[in-house]
C-alpha cells in the first residue's frame, strides 16, 4: 500500500511586517491553495492549523480559528504545536487521516504575526528557569548559532567568506521571489560591513522574525486520480524526537545531555535520516533542499545533516557552486530564511510549498531546471524539528 | 574601606568556596549527570527508570567545543553595565561528565585568544555588582593564566 498523498495546491501570503491579524494571512494562503487545487473549501472534509503562541487564544486553536474565518461547515479540525516543525506536524496529521481513510481532501494552514523587538523572558528573578539563566548570563539566541559557526572555523577551515556567500546565494535567490520579505540583492561588501552581533556572526547572516502565512491542499492518490490530476506526492514526512543522549547544544539550553551512560547521538542528523528511510530515497537521489539558515552559516551545517556531503565538506560543496540555481543541487532555491525570516508555525509549510512549485516547473526565475525530488529541514526548540520529501 | 559582599547571582547552581563548583545532579541508577539539577525526578536516560539523585559537584576543567562573543548589549534579564562592555561566552565540554556546559568567559578575555579544544577552568567572577556586593557567577577561564 502507498503511504504517499498528493499536493493538490499549495499558497501563500507574502512575508513581512504587515502588523496584522495572523488569521488575515492564513485565510489568504488557504483560499490561494484552493484555488492553485481547484477546489472550493466545501469541499474540505479535515483542517489542520500549525499553532502559534504569540497570538493569544485563537493562536492556540488555530485549525477552529482559521476553519471558522473560511465559514464553519463540519470539517473535523485538528491543531499541531511543534515550535518550527507546527507546520510539519500539522501536514502529517493531515496525511494520517487520509491514509486511515478519514477523508479525502485535507487543508494544512499556518499563520504568524511576530511581535515588535525583542522576545524578552519574563521578568523578575527565576532561577529555577534555565530560559531566565540564559538571557541573565547574555546568552541570546544568535549567541548558539555563533557557537556553530564557529566550530566550523577551527574544525574545518570555514571563513567569514564562506558564511558570507552562503547569504549573497541566498539573497540572489530570494530577489526572484514574490512571497519574500527582503528580496534585495545583497552584496559581500554589504554583509560583512553589517553590524557584528555574536562573532563572526554579522547582523546580516542572522534572520529576523516574519509575519506570513502558508497552506497546502493534500488529497489521496485516489481522489487525485478519479480527477485526473498528475501532482507531486509528499514521499516522507519525519517528525522525530531526539535521542538521548544528544549531543548537541540546543538553544535554550545551558548544558547538553551526558553521555557517560548512553552513547551520544546527532538529533538534525536523525531528522532527515528518517525521512529519507520512510521515502525509500537517498540524498543522491535530491534535485533540491530547503533547509533553516537561522544563521547564514547554519545552511553549511545542513548539508551534512541532511547528507549532501560528509562532515567537514559543506565549505567544500558551497565553494564548487553545487547549492546555488543551476548548481548539482540548489539549496534554498526559494532564498531560505535569510529573505523570509521566520514565522514559526508557516515556515515548514513555505518550504514545502516551495519544494512544489519547483517540482511543478512554475518557480519561474528562481527555477531548478528538472527538479524531481526535493526534502525540507529544519529544527527549533525543545526537541522539535521535521523533514518533508516531495516527488514528483 | 568596606570589604565588598560576594554572592551568588544565581542561587542553588554553584558552590561560592574557592575553588567553585557547578552542582549537578547524578542518577543513582545509571550515573547520568544533569546541569542544572534536575527539578522533576525523573532521569532522562529511556533505559533507565531511576527517580532519586544525588547532587555532585562537576568537574572544574575541560576543553572548548566552541566559543563566541556577546558583541551587543542583550536584553534584560540581562543586566549591563554602562556603557556595554563586549564579552566572551564559551561552551566547554566536561570529560569525566561527557556533557558540554556553556557559560561567560572571564573579563579581559576574547575570542580572539579562544580556540576549539584549548583546556579551560571553572572561576567565580562577577556577573554584575549592586552598591557593595559582587553577584558572582561561573566563568570560563583559559587554564593557566592569571585572572
Ligand atoms: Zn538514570
Amino acid at each position: 500500500m502507498s503511504r504517499e498523498v498528493a499536493v493538490l495546491g499549495v499558497g501563500m501570503h507574502p512575508w513581512g511586517k504587515w502588523g496584522r491579524n495572523f488569521v488575515e494571512y492564513g485565510v489568504h494562503a488557504a483560499r490561494a491553495a484552493l484555488k492553485d487545487a481547484g477546489i472550493p473549501w466545501t469541499d474540505v472534509q479535515f483542517i489542520s492549523g500549525a499553532a502559534t503562541m504569540r497570538c493569544g487564544y485563537p493562536g492556540y486553536v488555530a485549525g477552529a480559528t482559521f476553519a471558522q474565518a473560511l465559514g464553519w461547515q463540519g470539517a473535523q479540525v485538528n491543531t499541531s504545536y511543534a515550535a518550527c516543525a507546527s507546520g510539519s506536524q500539522a501536514l502529517a496529521a493531515a496525511r494520517a487521516q487520509i491514509l486511515a481513510g478519514g477523508c479525502d481532501v485535507a487543508l494544512v494552514v499556518g499563520a504568524d504575526t511576530t511581535p515588535k523587538g525583542f522576545l524578552a523572558p519574563m521578568a523578575g528573578y527565576r532561577p529555577e528557569d534555565p530560559d531566565w539563566v540564559r538571557f541573565h548570563l547574555g546568552i541570546t539566541n544568535p549567541t548558539y548559532f555563533a557557537l556553530y559557526a564557529r566550530r566550523r572555523m577551527d574544525l574545518y577551515g570555514a571563513t567569514l567568506e564562506d558564511f558570507t556567500a552562503v547569504k549573497v546565494k541566498n539573497a540572489a535567490h530570494g530577489a526572484a521571489n514574490p512571497n519574500a520579505r527582503y528580496r534585495k540583492r545583497f552584496t559581500r561588501e554589504e554583509v560583512l560591513e553589517s553590524a557584528m552581533v555574536a562573532d563572526p556572526l554579522r547582523l546580516l547572516h542572522v534572520c529576523a522574525t516574519s509575519d506570513g502565512g502558508a497552506a497546502v491542499v493534500l488529497a489521496s492518490l485516489e481522489y487525485a486520480q478519479r480527477r485526473g490530476l498528475k501532482t507531486p506526492r509528499i514521499a516522507a514526512i519525519s517528525t522525530v524526537t531526539p535521542r538521548f543522549a544528544s549531543t548537541e547544544v540546543e538553544m535554550p539550553d545551558i548544558a547538553t545531555d551526558s553521555a557517560v551512560a548512553a552513547a551520544g547521538h546527532s538529533f538534525r542528523g536523525a531528522i532527515a535520516a528518517r525521512a529519507y528511510e520512510e521515502a525509500g530515497l537517498g540524498p543522491e537521489d535530491l534535485s533540491l533542499a530547503e533547509v533553516y539558515d537561522l544563521a547564514s552559516s547554519m545552511e553549511l551545517d545542513w548539508y551534512e545533516y541532511i547528507g549532501l556531503c560528509r562532515p567537514g565538506e559543506a565549505e567544500g560543496l558551497l565553494r564548487s557552486g553545487a547549492t546555488r540555481l543551476g548548481g548539482r543541487i540548489p539549496v534554498n532555491a526559494s532564498g531560505g530564511l535569510a529573505c523570509f525570516g521566520e514565522a514559526v508555525p508557516a515556515q515548514a509549510l513555505a518550504q514545502v510549498c516551495e519544494l512544489v512549485w519547483q517540482l511543478r516547473g512554475e518557480a519561474g526565475e528562481r527555477q531548478v531546471q528538472g527538479a524531481r525530488v526535493g526534502i525540507t529541514a529544519n529544527q527549533g526548540l525543545f526537541g522539535h524539528g521535521s523533514a518533508v520529501i516531495v516527488r514528483k | 574601606m568596606s570589604a565588598r559582599q560576594r554572592v551568588a547571582a544565581i542561587e542553588g547552581w554553584y558552590t561560592l568556596d574557592e575553588p567553585a563548583h557547578l552542582l549537578g545532579s547524578r542518577c543513582n541508577s545509571c550515573g547520568s549527570y544533569y546541569f542544572p539539577r534536575l527539578s522533576a525526578g525523573f532521569c532522562r536516560n529511556p533505559a533507565c527508570e531511576g527517580t532519586s539523585f544525588e547532587t555532585v559537584p562537576l568537574s572544574r576543567t575541560g576543553r572548548i567545543w566552541s566559543y563566541t562573543n556577546a558583541c551587543y548589549q542583550p536584553p534584560p534579564p540581562f543586566v549591563s553595565p554602562t556603557p556595554f562592555v563586549p564579552f566572551a561566552i564559551a561552551a566547554v565540554e566536561l570529560a569525566a561528565e561527557r556533557m558540554i556546559v556553556l557559560g561567560q568567559v572571564v573579563a579581559g578575555i576574547d575570542v580572539g585568544q579562544l580556540k576549539v579544544g584549548m583546556p579551560m577552568e571553572l572561576v567565580l567572577e562577577s556577573l554584575y555588582s549592586e552598591g557593595d556586593t559582587d553577584k558572582l557567577v561561573w566563568k570560563w577561564k583559559p587554564s593557566g593564566v592569571r585572572p
